[in-house]
């Protein structure tokens, strides 16, 4: 065969160059940006200094906000990952003849706009939402329950948005597993239980992993389930950001915000895999 | 139980008794309205080696399945050692069960994979390293504890397999076509692998294949089976020899069948008048009837060709002359198909002596009466 170098290079084109343009070059913009100088008069002055970053670190405030983003990133992964693994391990089991239905009711949510999904949860958990108004009404309650407006309502919002992440990467991993394994778990003395914690359980762990990677990361970017839900108190990274740009317009700071949260991710996902080694349970698994 | 493999020891042991390792009774299963199995009955002698052959979804996974706890019978009962084991779940049944695809943990090393299921018999740790050790040996791959399934062959893996599940001492062995992801070569030789260790340790084995080469060169027994039903039953030699119907007849080896109805008896011979008109003799029997509509068999491997020329002298029945229509040589043997005067195509294979048949060339065949079966014509 004819062996034509610029080949590869030509075939990769179409993909580098669209990760380059819709993925590096803003980056490198934000990154530029965070060592802008912001005059008093609001207009951006090209600089390279570092007293956005310096701003950052000087109030505990922004810090804080940035503890709490990975606490309830956290606590979402956790609550996904519960609250997933149990639909995964059905989808998985079932053989129903409606299990593609089912898989599509998980994918149902993305065809509605996430701003309508989150703003819905006001009409469940408001003061006059559903619950409230059904407690009321069957009498067990004489006072509205304040469930809107705190962390609790902003977990609520992120699990509704990110559980179909955990459950379909759950899934993709459990539905590789070889059913004979299982049976040649059970057949070597393994009760059902056993056998999946042989072998279902730890050959389901890089959809874990992935699972879990996946919705903290989404978590630590999102902005609405805390601004639409949650109260003057649960505000993340990512509302602090959108206050800064698009509130007081001030693109240096909000680059400088943005900058730090990616690197501090950036550190994150390394370590992750690195110690978690999701690259050694593949190839473990060819 | 007997502690070692010693093959000694077994073999006594199996003399003394010779006991069902494991029997089905009136064993039907259904999947909705699909019958799966039908009205099986089946004894498997301790000790031997049994093979379950037929084309794929004539049941015979499902009745290795069913023996080992993963779907139960529809109706009829499964035992074990005499006893009823229809309510048994499989992890207390103590059977070692061989994969097609191996099947291996590719999550735990080898040692943890062989030693799987004496963790869940709570084997003291020396010993389970001991077993593992000695199960190892005895698939030829010592030494290879800490690897994990991914750095070893196909071949390797499935012996691995083969120790994961002996190393449990099982009551029966059950293998669903555990050589067929192999490639031709090494499929040889884990035949006869598995063939010596069955021996080794007496361990009764039923083994599940569409493979017709693998069922005769290992079995004791072969239960022949299409559709859930049982066709044939016997050893090696008698079901290939006595095939009882046309399934069976064809299922195994290549055969040619020619309808005929029968002449009559002559000495010691059953005359056949075949649909073309030639008349071939077959071995005597009261059982057929002149006129009775029959089947004849003949193996393509029985027929002799012969050089159709003056100083040849051909047995005088049974003899036709033809011409070699098409062959293919395939080293140790030619196939032919010769095409008789009548327009009559046989099929037949012999051994490269001299110099093959050419294409063209005419010939001379002939079927010792003694190879030609007669079967009862099926519609």
């Amino acid at each position: 065969m004819e062996s034509k170098p610029w080949k590869p290079a030509a075939l990769l084109a179409p993909a580098v160059s669209a990760v380059i343009f819709l993925l590096v070059i803003p980056v490198c913009f934000i990154v530029v940006y965070s060592f802008w100088l912001r005059a008093p008069s609001g207009a951006d002055i090209p600089a390279f200094q570092f007293g956005n970053y310096a701003k950052f670190f000087e109030d505990f405030f922004y810090p804080s906000l940035l503890i709490r983003t990975i606490r309830v990133s956290l606590e979402t992964v956790l609550l996904c990952l519960v609250m997933g693994y149990i639909p995964a391990y059905f989808f998985y089991r079932t053989e129903s003849r409606i299990k593609p239905f089912l898989l599509i009711l998980v994918m149902l949510p993305f065809w509605i706009s996430f701003i309508i999904r989150t703003l819905s949860w006001i009409n469940i958990l408001g003061d006059t939402g559903l619950i409230n108004h059904v407690l009321m009404k069957i009498g067990l309650l004489d006072n509205p329950l304040s469930m809107l407006y705190n962390e609790g309502a902003v977990l609520m919002g992120l699990i509704q948005y990110l559980l179909p992440f955990m459950i379909l990467n759950i899934y993709v991993s459990l539905e590789g597993i070889d059913k004979n394994l299982l049976e040649a778990a059970r057949s070597l003395g393994c009760t059902e239980w056993q056998a999946f914690r042989e072998v279902t359980l730890p050959l389901s762990l890089p959809g874990v992993s992935a699972g879990c990677l996946l919705v903290f990361v989404l978590t630590s970017g999102t902005y609405l389930p805390p601004m639409i839900l949650g109260g003057p108190g649960n505000d993340m990274i990512a509302n602090l950001i959108f206050k800064r740009v698009v509130g007081t317009l001030d693109w240096p700071f909000g680059s400088a915000i943005s900058t730090i949260l990616l690197l501090l991710l950036g550190v994150i996902v390394y370590t992750y895999n690195r110690y978690l080694g999701i690259n050694q349970i593949f190839k473990s698994l060819q | 139980m007997p502690k070692s493999f010693q093959p000694g020891e077994r073999r006594a042991l199996e003399k003394e008794s010779k006991s069902l390792a494991v029997e089905l009774k009136g064993v039907y299963k259904r999947f909705d309205k699909v019958v799966a199995v039908e009205k099986m009955d089946l004894e498997f002698e301790e000790g031997t080696l049994v093979t379950l052959l037929g084309p794929s979804g004539c049941g015979k996974t499902t009745i290795l399945r069913m023996i080992a706890g993963l779907e139960s019978p529809t109706e009829g009962d499964i035992f074990i050692q005499g006893k009823r084991v229809n309510d048994t779940p499989i992890h207390k049944r103590n059977l070692g069960m061989i994969f097609q695809n191996y099947a291996l943990f590719p999550h735990k090393t080898i040692f943890d994979n062989v030693a799987f299921g004496l963790k869940y018999r709570s084997v003291p740790r020396q010993e389970t390293r001991d077993r593992v050790k000695r199960a190892l040996e005895m698939v030829r791959l010592p030494g290879v504890e800490d690897r994990m399934p991914s750095q070893l062959s196909g071949g390797q893996q499935q012996r691995i397999a083969l120790a994961r599940a002996i190393v449990i001492e099982p009551v029966v062995l059950l293998m669903d076509e555990p050589l067929s992801a192999l490639d031709e070569n090494l499929r040889e030789e884990m035949r006869m692998e598995v063939d010596n260790l069955q021996q080794l340790l007496g361990v009764t084995t039923i083994f599940v294949t569409h493979d017709q080469r693998e069922a005769l060169s290992m079995s004791d027994r072969i239960v022949v089976m299409k559709d859930g039903r049982k066709q044939q039953e016997g050893g090696p030699e008698d079901v290939y020899n006595n095939p009882v119907n046309h399934f069976v007849a064809d299922f195994l080896g290549h055969s040619n069948f020619i309808n005929g109805e029968v002449l009559g008896r002559e000495g010691e011979y059953t005359k056949v008048r075949v649909e073309d008109g030639n008349e071939i003799y077959a071995p005597g029997s009261e059982a057929w009837k002149p006129g009775e509509p029959v089947e004849l068999v003949v193996r393509a491997q029985k027929f002799d060709l012969l050089p159709d020329k003056e100083d040849v002298t051909a047995p005088e029945i049974n003899t036709f002359k033809g011409i070699v229509k098409d062959r293919s040589y395939m080293g140790g043997e030619v196939s032919y198909f010769v095409e008789l005067a009548n327009g009559t195509v046989l099929h037949a294979i012999s051994m490269v002596s001299l110099k093959p048949y050419r294409r063209g060339e005419t010939v001379l065949i002939h079927v010792p009466p003694r190879h030609c079966g007669l079967l009862k014509r099926e519609n």
